[in-house]
């Protein structure tokens, strides 16, 4: 599966959960700081990703993950 | 000889049925404004993460017993019947501040109803839930015909209230509900469990035997993993939401109403997605001028609704209440 692939379906995700526009999610993008993604939304997107890749994405991990890019690195690495 | 001895059991209700609720809400009202006076914190942030505008403090002169004193008298009030009738009173409560007596007992003797059985139930945000299940199952049972069961918690005794993550939550209040015999059934199968595992999901600073040791610990207070708690309780009480409907052998079309307990309304916008309620469901919104009242937010959200009118008497609800443990209990019902 391609980084482009996820960011793809991350970006859809972040969509449907919190109203970001797809287009600003970017790998360079920090959830809470440019896409005001907060705690709660963020636990939302993790269970939604786990359930599309088949991840299981620990509340630690889950706090790691500060940028789009860190999200999809860890999918990528683990899925 | 022993063996010829035959004991007698007894025979109760073949139904229960809630036959009224009561609630006593504090007079203190607290603004988020008030609460950031205390927390790195805004009115937006609060709302944004939670849905509250404002809650309810206890007063000095309001404590666990008075508070459900008057939430109960109420709901007898209500029911019609003599208090002397009582059989049981459950009182469900985090935050009574003696470990015995029970506060039940004492809201026995002042509701009028000495020599019911009394006792309280230790199972957080759960614990009304529990008690309706209880009472439900003594009264059909036969241990007991009416049964009152109350909700009551003074959390800002509890709370630490420079906390930015519990400050803003936690709140003060009592709903009571008077449950009964019933011709037909109107309290369905609870659906109830518990997680071990989740101990410090909501959780206390310190026991207070530790405190009382070391004082240097600090009064205990009440602590959550907000993030863990939002997580199990989107999936988990999802889940236990459908089993309760199913336990009581109706669909999600056929619900009127559906009370959670008013933990923090994303929770509660979660479970309506993902039970994919029909928009005729009427959802409550306590929380949003109540706080998170833990034991007390479901009838105290019960009671709100039917006084205000977005609910009716013999409506079918959904009741699920879920916290501290990890337990939770649920079930459908016919509101009185």
């Amino acid at each position: 599966m391609s980084q482009e692939d996820v960011l793809v379906g991350f970006a859809a995700i972040i969509n449907e959960v919190a109203g970001v526009p797809i287009d600003d999610v970017q790998l360079d993008k920090a959830f809470v700081d440019d896409l005001d993604v907060d705690s709660l939304s963020m636990v939302e997107v993790v269970m939604a990703a786990e359930d599309k890749w088949g991840v299981k994405i620990s509340d630690d991990d889950a706090k790691n993950m500060r940028t789009v890019g860190d999200a999809v690195a860890f999918i990528n690495a683990n899925s | 000889m022993s063996e010829s001895v035959t004991l007698s059991s007894p025979t109760g209700a073949q139904y229960s049925q809630i036959l009224s609720v009561g609630s006593y809400r504090p007079s203190n009202i607290v603004t988020n404004a008030e609460i950031c006076t205390r927390i790195d914190s805004s009115d937006e942030w609060i709302r944004e993460r939670s849905g509250i505008t404002e809650r309810r403090h206890a007063s000095d002169s309001d404590t666990v017993v008075t508070m459900a004193t008057a939430a109960a008298n109420m709901a007898i009030a209500r029911a019609g019947i003599d208090p002397s009738d009582i059989d049981m009173v459950l009182l469900a409560t985090i935050s009574h501040p003696y470990p015995t007596p029970s506060a039940a007992v004492e809201v026995s003797e002042l509701i009028g109803a000495r020599g019911a059985a009394a006792m309280d139930i230790s199972a957080a945000c759960a614990g009304f839930c529990y008690g309706v299940a209880l009472a439900n199952d003594m009264i059909r049972g036969g241990s007991a015909k009416y049964v009152v069961v109350v909700g009551v918690e003074k959390l800002t005794d509890i709370v630490n209230h420079t906390d930015r993550g519990t400050a803003f939550i936690f709140a003060d209040g009592a709903g009571a509900a008077v449950i009964g015999p019933s011709d037909q059934p109107r309290i369905a199968p609870v659906v109830w469990g518990g997680d071990g595992s989740q101990l410090q999901a909501i959780n206390m600073t310190a026991s207070s035997v530790a405190f009382r040791d070391d004082p240097s610990l600090g009064y205990p207070t009440v602590t959550m993993a907000g993030q863990q708690v939002f997580r199990w309780a989107v999936t988990e009480m999802a889940k236990a939401t459908k089993d309760a409907l199913e336990a009581a052998g109706i669909t999600a079309e056929q619900l009127d109403v559906f009370i959670p307990h008013q933990a923090n309304n994303r929770i509660t916008d979660a479970l309506v997605r993902a039970l994919a309620l029909p928009e005729s469901v009427v959802v409550a919104r306590d929380i949003v001028t109540t706080g998170n009242t833990s034991a007390a937010s479901i009838p105290l959200a019960m009671d709100r609704m039917l006084e205000t009118g977005e609910a009716k008497s013999g409506d079918t609800a959904l009741l699920i209440g879920f916290g501290a443990g990890l337990v939770y209990a649920a079930q459908v019902v016919k509101l009185p």
